[in-house]
């Protein structure tokens, strides 16, 4: 068997929707993140594996923009999680409604 | 040479400027001196400037200065001609000689330097109304006048009443004004300019007689309002609760000549204009008439000669409707002498008796106070028209016009004739009152003659009201020679030849004569009370400030009080509240699907994806 362009964005749509109901669904901020992640990398996948089929360069230049950012997201995401546990002891995303219209 | 001509209305300007801003740094006495200066100087130079005009060898000049308003083509540009350097000589003469006045008069006054700065600022405001040239720059000057007669008639804005009679001039005025800017509208689209000399020059071709009609009555309006005619004279009594200098400036120098020069600057169109021109010398006659009746009546000194302003305007609005507009000016000069002499006499009698301003508790000042006497002996014969003052030859000249002129005119001539006789009844009533018998004035007042520097410029303003005749008398018509380039192209109402011009003078005279008998045999012995029947009401004005209350200026409250409540408060405001509501209860409403979970939000986004790419691929746009 082998693996076409179609398999990887499958995978991709596969993990997206994986990473994308754990966001919907946990209440861990934490796991939440990780679940941003999952998505992040989904959408990876897609780019290096349409690069690689189109013959271009850009996908790969693309994914690392992508973590670039993911990288930047995770540690500001990752710190204004540990300053809201420092004050609330709670990781917990529905206990923090203080802004609620 | 020419080029001095801006420098006319710029000194002013700078005194008014500078003693705004620095006045109170300044003080007393230089900023009365350094205002006084100003116009000095600048009468200098217009009296420089004037000698050209006089030996012939220049007509008329316009200075551009620079573009005002590109889009319509509007210059701002002065023009110099023999009857701008008369009005720009009256302006800065007179006012000088007040404003030296004023220097002694508001000596003590908290805002002394403030005053000289509007004074300076109502010289500047009529220098540009005189010397532009072109409709658009004359209407700077007119509302500018305006301004500078507010600020100064309510300068002692403490007094409730001072107050009133300042804003009342200001409306008043903004009422004729409305006729004045309509018909500057009607001239620009008649002749897409406001150029002087392009509407002179085109007039009798451009226009018909309605249009000229329509422009001239509107003009006129202006003038009824600037030079207090019927029905609009109501502001210029009240304009008496400003200083007495302001009186002087307001009456006899500046503003109320405001309508007969801009009349006698436009006489080319008002010549296109009979039916207008009627109606001029109509409410002028009319105006000499009631006026003096008024006149006659009050008891306040500063209101006999406020009334008898008007009365005097109303003989020079008379000289041009019948097209003698050399009369009118002349007319306008020789007033300026004898009423800003009338009105500082006036001052000196009040500031001598402690702000008393009542005739009938004055009397006895002839010993006191000889040389306010003598000074304003000369303008009372003057104002009179006793051969051979001033007075006599300006207004028997605008009679003798008003009577060659056709036989409707003939009545308002006899209506002038009456009025003639009641001005000099009142003015001997004025001078008897106040400076004959006994001294009626409360006790621990003690009435001395005033400083100096107040005596001076009665004297020459003495001088002037007594010899200024000179300058137009029928066998040697300097005056109408000098202003004739001004008036190319007008034909202007001759005084009868010959015999016929004595005999009118004559009459005149004798209705003169019969005026001040008439008051001597009533005041010389005793003072009647006039406490009823006529003396009554033309104390009172003939309840026509009353009438304008009731039928002009209440609605007029009403309607802006209706504005204020019902329109302003429940229409705009219930408008704009009303939007302001709206989208408060929508954002309200929208505020519920801020749960501040975000899950929440994250599922909405997924949604949004999802309906966003649910779209796409039904409108066919990704495949």
């Amino acid at each position: 068997m082998i693996l076409t362009a179609g398999w990887y964005m499958a995978l991709a749509a596969v993990l997206f929707s994986i990473g994308a109901a754990g966001v919907l669904v946990r209440r861990n901020a934490l796991v939440m993140f990780m679940s941003i992640e999952l998505m992040l990398n989904a959408v990876n996948l897609t780019f290096v594996a349409a690069g690689s089929e189109m013959g271009l360069i850009e996908g790969q230049v693309a994914a690392l923009f992508v973590i670039v950012v993911a990288a930047a997201e995770v540690t500001i995401g990752l710190a204004i999680l540990v300053a809201v546990f420092r004050r609330r002891s709670t990781a917990n995303v529905d206990e923090l409604a203080a802004l609620k219209g | 040479m020419i080029d001095l001509v801006p420098v006319l209305v710029v000194l002013p300007l700078i005194g008014a400027a500078t003693l705004i801003i620095f006045g109170k740094r300044i003080g007393e006495p230089w900023s009365g001196w350094v205002a006084s200066a100003l116009v000095g100087v600048g009468f200098v130079i217009a009296a420089g400037l004037t000698v050209p005009l006089i030996s012939g060898t220049t007509e008329s000049e316009s200075i551009q200065l620079f573009t005002w308003i590109p889009g319509l083509g509007v210059e701002a540009s002065l023009l110099w001609d023999p009857l701008a350097s008369f009005m720009a000589l009256i302006v800065t003469g007179v006012g000088f000689l007040i404003h030296v006045y004023a220097v002694g008069y508001m000596h003590g006054d908290e805002r002394y330097g403030r005053f000289f700065g509007y004074m300076n600022l109502f010289i500047a405001s009529m220098l540009i109304l005189v010397l532009a040239d072109n409709f658009a720059v004359m209407f700077v000057g007119w509302e500018l006048v305006g301004l500078s007669s507010y600020l100064l008639i309510s300068f002692w804005f403490i007094r409730p009443a001072a107050a009133a009679a300042g804003k009342k001039a200001f409306i008043v005025n903004r009422i004729g004004d409305w006729g004045f800017l309509v018909g500057l509208m009607l001239i620009f689209a008649a002749f897409g300019t406001f150029n002087y000399g392009t509407v002179f020059d085109e007039a009798p071709t451009v226009l018909s007689e309605g249009t000229a009609t329509a422009i001239t009555l509107l003009l006129f309006v202006g003038a009824v309002g600037k030079s207090a005619q019927i029905p609009l004279y109501v502001w210029l009594p009240d304009a008496m609760e400003g200083p007495t200098p302001v009186s002087a400036l307001i009456h006899a120098a500046t503003m109320v000549t405001a309508g007969i020069y801009m009349i006698a600057r436009s006489a080319v169109l008002y010549e296109l204009a009979p039916a207008t021109l009627v109606v001029v010398a109509t409410v002028g006659a009319a105006t000499a008439f009631y006026a003096a009746t008024l006149a006659m009546g009050q008891r306040d000194i500063k209101r006999v000669l406020a009334y008898s302003t008007i009365s005097q305007l109303g003989y020079m609005v008379m000289a041009v409707g019948v097209t003698a507009f050399t009369a009118g000016l002349f007319h306008l000069m020789t007033h300026a002498f004898f009423k800003a002499l009338l009105f500082l006499g006036a001052g000196a009698v009040i500031h001598s008796l402690a702000g008393e301003q009542d005739m009938f508790r004055m009397g006895g000042l002839r010993k006191l106070m000889p040389v306010t006497f003598w000074t304003m002996v000369v303008a009372w014969l003057a104002i009179a028209g006793v051969v051979p003052l001033s007075g006599f030859w300006s207004k028997d000249e605008i009679l003798a016009a008003a009577f060659a002129h056709g036989p409707y005119f003939i009545v308002l001539w006899a209506v002038g004739v009456a009025a003639a006789l009641l001005t000099a009844f009142y003015m001997t009533r004025l001078m008897l009152l106040t400076f004959g018998g006994e001294g009626r004035w409360p006790d621990g007042v003690e009435p001395e003659e005033a400083p100096t520097l107040m005596t001076v410029p009665l004297v020459i303003l003495a001088v002037l009201a007594a010899i200024a005749g000179i300058w137009n008398t029928p066998w040697r018509l300097g005056l109408e020679h000098f202003l004739e380039p001004s008036f190319e192209g007008v034909t202007q109402q001759q005084p009868p030849e010959g015999q016929a011009v004595v005999g009118l003078a004559l009459i005149a005279l004798v209705a003169t004569v019969m005026g001040i008998f008439g008051a001597w045999s009533r005041y010389n012995k005793a003072i009647p009370a006039e406490r009823s029947g006529f003396w009554k009401a033309a104390l009172n004005g003939y309840g026509i400030d009353e009438l304008y209350g009731k039928y002009a200026v209440a609605p007029g409250r009403a309607i802006a009080g209706w504005t204020a409540t019902v329109l302003d408060q429940n229409v705009i405001d219930g408008l704009v509240n009303s939007v302001g509501r709206g989208v408060k209860s929508f954002g309200v409403s929208m505020s519920d699907t801020q749960t501040g979970w975000v899950r929440w939000y994250g599922a909405i986004m997924v949604a949004g994806t999802f309906a966003v790419l649910l779209w796409l691929l039904l409108s066919g746009g990704l495949f």
